[in-house]
């Protein structure tokens, strides 16, 4: 195998913002998702994500716009995920320069909505964001949740999984609501289970606190790794990441 | 200039060729593609949906005419996919454009969609990729044409192939005359994309 393993910053957005603090040095305007963008692509990002928290109908407007300017400036590929209800919105987005589309919740209050999204725009542009707690009522001992990790749905994490990349799914972000912010690194297991499970790549996501915590989840089957406060707050730095990698036996760009 | 069919997005494909120092334009309109110095070919999706598109615009005809008259065409992605005579996804078989011969199948991987950045092994003749023979390039997909089955007799060029490894070889690049294509996406392949279509640039006349 020679494909790189990924390195991937997440970036929250509302209203064509990137919010909650990113502590570059030297930064013009630390909100400015095109020069953010920019700045983790300089460090050697394989790709970048943006969340889009948006509360309101018209900011998501300001989303498309700012999706736009980033794609036009920023060569590496870009997922966009947050709030996309239909294959309408998918559209909108990858006109606008999007190259994968993360779903979640919509996807689980309506399943078919993955086979409508693949069969328009393919599999691979289809993420699959999947919010995953420990749980003792669901076979696999996982259970996928809404609303931050607050809603458990019931539905068994691995048997989700396999169900949307049946439809169509071409990739799997998953994220840890235990490991989230604990800054104790990913959930091993949880990435293990979906690695051995899925034929599909996987995203591990959730729990990154220092460079000793992202060889280990590459170690047990990711194919990516997604963080967002540790290499905001400036305490990892995306190279740090690579050369950590690059240290445990793993191919990096 | 770059074939606006309704595939993908077209515009980050644009700016990275306007970075790459080209002046661009975005159309369907046949006879400005027909004349234009180069023509870029994208493409993301079904190979058949790609190619539905592609004939609702008569991109097939574009195609055909501009290589009749020795015009550079890039295809990109399932834009270089369609190139061969047919594609093959998931039981669906798809006529494809049929300037090369050849089946674009599935890879056998075990993981698929292909997807990250890979490395290449361009032919020594190539020209897409000199100065960046060692560079990573970004894949996305799950199909790919798996052999080259034309043979060139002089006093045409010798195909350049640039082949690549997911599961087993492909072809990641083909440099044939007017017609090149890249399985990987040169516009969010970062720098070494950029390069990649400058040299393209640098190849038209």
């Amino acid at each position: 195998m020679t494909l790189a393993v990924r390195v991937i910053p997440c970036l929250d957005v509302a209203a064509g913002r990137v919010v909650k603090g990113v502590n570059f040095q030297n930064l013009r305007d630390a909100g400015d998702p095109v020069e953010l963008a920019a700045r983790y692509s300089d460090q050697g990002a394989d790709e970048l994500t943006f969340l889009d928290v948006t509360a309101t109908v018209d900011d998501r407007s300001t989303t498309y716009d700012m999706v736009q300017r980033v794609a036009e400036q920023v060569f590496i590929p870009l997922t966009v995920g947050g709030g996309v209800r239909s294959a309408e919105d998918v559209a909108r987005l990858l006109g606008h320069g999007a190259d994968k589309i993360g779903v979640n919740s919509a996807a689980i209050a309506r399943p078919a909505l993955v086979a409508e999204i693949a069969d328009r725009f393919g599999a691979q542009v289809l993420v699959l964001s999947l919010d995953v707690k420990r749980s003792g009522c669901t076979e696999s001992g996982f259970v996928v949740t809404t609303h931050g990790g607050r809603t458990e749905t019931g539905l068994d994490a691995l048997e989700w999984a396999r169900t949307a990349i049946e439809l169509g799914a071409g990739e799997l972000l998953v994220n840890s609501i235990d490991a989230d912010g604990t800054k104790q690194g990913f959930d091993l297991e949880l990435t293990a289970l979906m690695h051995e499970h899925s034929r599909v790549p996987v995203i591990a996501s959730g729990g990154a606190g220092s460079v000793a915590d992202f060889p280990p989840a590459i170690a047990a089957g990711a194919d990516a790794v997604l963080a967002a406060s540790v290499f905001h707050n400036g305490e990892v730095t995306i190279a740090e990441v690579k050369a950590a990698l690059a240290a445990d036996g793993r191919i990096v760009r | 200039m770059l074939l606006d069919y309704g595939s993908g997005n077209v515009h980050s494909a644009a700016k990275a060729l306007e970075h790459a120092g080209a002046e661009v334009q975005v159309t369907a309109d046949r006879a400005a593609a027909l004349e234009a110095d180069g023509l870029v070919v994208p493409g993301v999706g079904a190979f058949k949906a790609v190619m539905d598109q592609l004939r609702a615009v008569r991109g097939d005809g574009i195609v055909d005419g501009r290589l009749a008259g020795g015009r550079p065409v890039l295809g990109i992605c399932v834009g270089m996919q369609v190139l061969f005579e047919r594609g093959v996804e998931r039981g669906v078989d798809t006529e494809g454009l049929g300037e090369w011969p050849g089946t674009v199948t599935e890879l056998p991987a075990p993981v698929l969609p292909h997807m990250g950045w890979n490395t290449v092994a361009p032919d020594e003749g190539s020209a897409l990729f000199a100065g960046i023979e060692h560079e990573r390039f970004y894949f996305v997909h799950s199909f790919a044409a798996q052999a080259w089955q034309l043979d060139v007799m002089p006093p045409f060029p010798t195909p350049r192939l640039t082949w690549a490894e997911h599961g087993g070889p492909f072809l990641a690049a083909v440099e044939n005359g007017p017609l090149s294509a890249t399985q990987f996406h040169p516009e969010k392949s970062s720098d070494a994309g950029i390069r990649l279509l400058a040299n393209w640039l640098a190849t038209l006349g």
